[in-house]
């Protein structure tokens, strides 16, 4: 075996050398750019110390921006994975509609997020053409949907609007994932814990919720690395703002390399969100260490 | 045996009283996770339905009433929306940039999952660890550098094929763990026949592993196939105005076109048929593969 290792590590180099090119060796370019004071454009490039950390940490958008990542994560944690969990649970006794409700769930899922969120901005939002106006003497006079704006106008809503877009494409993948590892539940166990009169709500949480707790757990850290991450949605539908009452820590970065040009504070902000997914992800790998060594 | 006929089996036994009950609760439970099942359905297509019936209207009849059915269909407004979406340029670059995408992805995750999945390395554990952590890593963290070293060394801004890599090192680490959980379904025995009749590795990966894990190739190419077709940050950000893609000539339709919502909705409907269609095609690949990316990975 020992004398075939070298064509291997061959056969191992493209994925290896494309990831390390693309990601790695850019990722550790940040990671000390960061600590410089390079604007993106010129050869120039001072070490600085900790002076971009500094400025960022100064700066109350950096900080609205963080609590704007975790309210986000918050939403993401809870609704979409409580309806994923229902529908889940329901679509497990149904037979062959199964199939279908499950397409339908992930249709919104496989479009592209440009496409979801100028759909959302232009016939349901618009304060012209979309169907908040057309319902709009539905709602109290005093409610952020009753006036002719849309409510990604306001810094308190435009958050909770763009999530809303963002949670309606995402749950139905959580429903196959979930519903997927509720199919795994030893069918003993369920008939034993039926004859025995256990209700539905008991039977999801002495028999099915033990089965797929590893799922669930895994899915709350995929879903907040990529709550910390989270960026097209705000971006196309507002930007960050109005005020940066949308801004997240990935559309201040974006802002501050490319409009900016200050890429020493932007690669700042960037090694602060992977400090987050970094830690997510050592959960991740430390909870799938039983796979690796399997 | 499905659960809700032993449940129903089992009542009966037990207590031959509570068999109405049981009869009623057979008749309104699935009615009642029906009707809650509709409501969901009906919120994940009902955005999507309210593009189609807006595309053949004209502007004013979409502002008295986005629900309302249209009156005379106006073809015209497709037209116009495939004229100014660019959408002939855009939908051509968007295949070759996610064909590039796909066929880098499919050999280099291949070898790499065989490898891993036979542990053919002494590395093995340092390589999948790695895999890991890189699909975590935000874009944010490498995207500053990237286009620095794509645009100014390499001099790539706006190359649909150079893009394509980008997007297949990104899908990478996805990908190969797919493939190698595929590798590690097809049993060594196999592997090992032909290795005695004398086959070298590329031969034995070429005619004896492939065909097994064909159903692994066709999901990665499915999952990272509509992957870089919907994607945003990167193609926005490396790709210019000369080569467009049918995503970035959507993006350029909105704003342009708030007095003319019918053909911007043209637009999009137009944006959301061709991945719906291409996901009703091969949904069974596209679940496994999502089921096994997250499940397995």
């Amino acid at each position: 075996m020992r004398r075939w290792s070298f064509q291997y590590y061959l056969l191992l180099a493209p994925a290896v050398l494309l990831s390390v090119a693309v990601v790695l060796a850019p990722g550790l370019m940040t990671a000390y750019v960061a600590f410089t004071d390079w604007n993106g454009v010129s050869l120039s490039m001072n070490w600085i110390g900790t002076v971009n950390f500094e400025k960022i940490f100064a700066d109350r958008v950096f900080w609205q921006a963080l609590g704007n990542n975790i309210r986000w994560t918050l939403l993401f944690l809870t609704v979409p994975v409580g309806i994923g969990l229902l529908t889940a649970m329901l679509l497990l006794k149904r037979g062959r509609t199964r199939t279908v409700y499950q397409m339908i769930y992930l249709g919104p899922y496989v479009l592209a997020p440009v496409t979801n969120a100028i759909l959302w901005l232009n016939i349901i939002l618009n304060p012209v053409s979309g169907l908040l106006r057309h319902v709009r003497h539905l709602f109290p006079r005093d409610s952020p949907l009753a006036p002719l704006r849309s409510p990604l106008g306001s810094p308190d809503t435009a958050l909770y609007f763009v999530a809303m877009v963002d949670i309606w494409h995402y749950w139905g993948f959580l429903t196959v994932i979930y519903l997927a590892a509720l199919r795994q539940t030893p069918q003993e166990l369920v008939e034993a814990a039926t004859v025995e009169g256990a209700g539905v709500l008991q039977l999801f949480r002495f028999i099915y919720l033990p089965t797929i707790l590893p799922t669930v757990l895994l899915m709350f850290v995929i879903i907040t690395i990529f709550s910390f991450l989270t960026f097209e949605y705000v971006y196309i539908m507002t930007g960050g703002g109005p005020a940066h009452g949308s801004e997240m820590l990935s559309t201040y970065a974006y802002t501050l390399a490319f409009n900016a040009l200050q890429y020493g504070k932007a690669a700042a902000t960037g090694l602060v969100m992977s400090f987050f997914g970094l830690a997510a992800s050592m959960f991740y790998v430390w909870m799938s260490r039983r796979e690796v060594s399997a | 045996m499905t659960p809700r006929r032993t449940s129903a089996s089992a009542t009966r036994r037990l207590a031959p009283a509570a068999a109405g009950v049981s009869r009623l609760r057979r008749l309104l439970g699935p009615l009642g996770s029906h009707l809650v099942l509709i409501f969901f359905a009906f919120t994940a297509l009902a955005p999507l339905a309210l593009v189609a019936i807006n595309t053949l209207k004209t502007h004013r009849e979409v502002v008295r009433s986005p629900l309302a059915v249209p009156g005379e269909p106006h073809w015209d407004n497709f037209e116009l929306a495939w004229r100014y979406g660019q959408f002939s340029r855009g939908f051509v670059n968007s295949a070759l940039l996610s064909g590039t995408a796909v066929v880098t992805v499919l050999v280099c995750a291949t070898l790499a999952g065989y490898v891993l999945a036979r542990r053919r390395v002494r590395h093995w554990r340092a390589v999948t660890i790695y895999f890991m952590l890189a699909m975590t890593v935000p874009i944010q963290l490498f995207l500053f550098p990237l286009y620095y070293f794509f645009a100014r060394v390499l001099g790539l801004l706006g190359s649909l094929y150079g893009v394509g890599v980008v997007l297949a090192a990104l899908n990478m680490p996805l990908a190969v763990f797919l493939m190698r959980a595929f590798f590690l379904a097809v049993p060594e025995q196999l592997e090992e026949a032909a290795r005695i009749d004398g086959a070298n590795t590329v031969r034995v990966l070429w005619s004896v592993l492939i065909p097994p894990v064909r159903p692994g190739l066709i999901t990665v190419a499915v999952i990272v196939g509509l992957q870089a077709w919907n994607e945003f940050l990167i193609t926005r950000t490396f790709l210019g105005q000369e080569s467009i893609t049918a995503t970035l000539g959507l993006l350029s339709m909105n704003g342009t076109f708030t007095d003319n919502m019918s053909v911007m909705m043209a637009g999009t409907l137009l944006m959301i048929v061709p991945p719906l269609l291409f996901f009703v095609l091969v949904q069974r690949y596209f679940i496994e593969g999502l089921i096994s990316g997250a499940l397995k990975g």
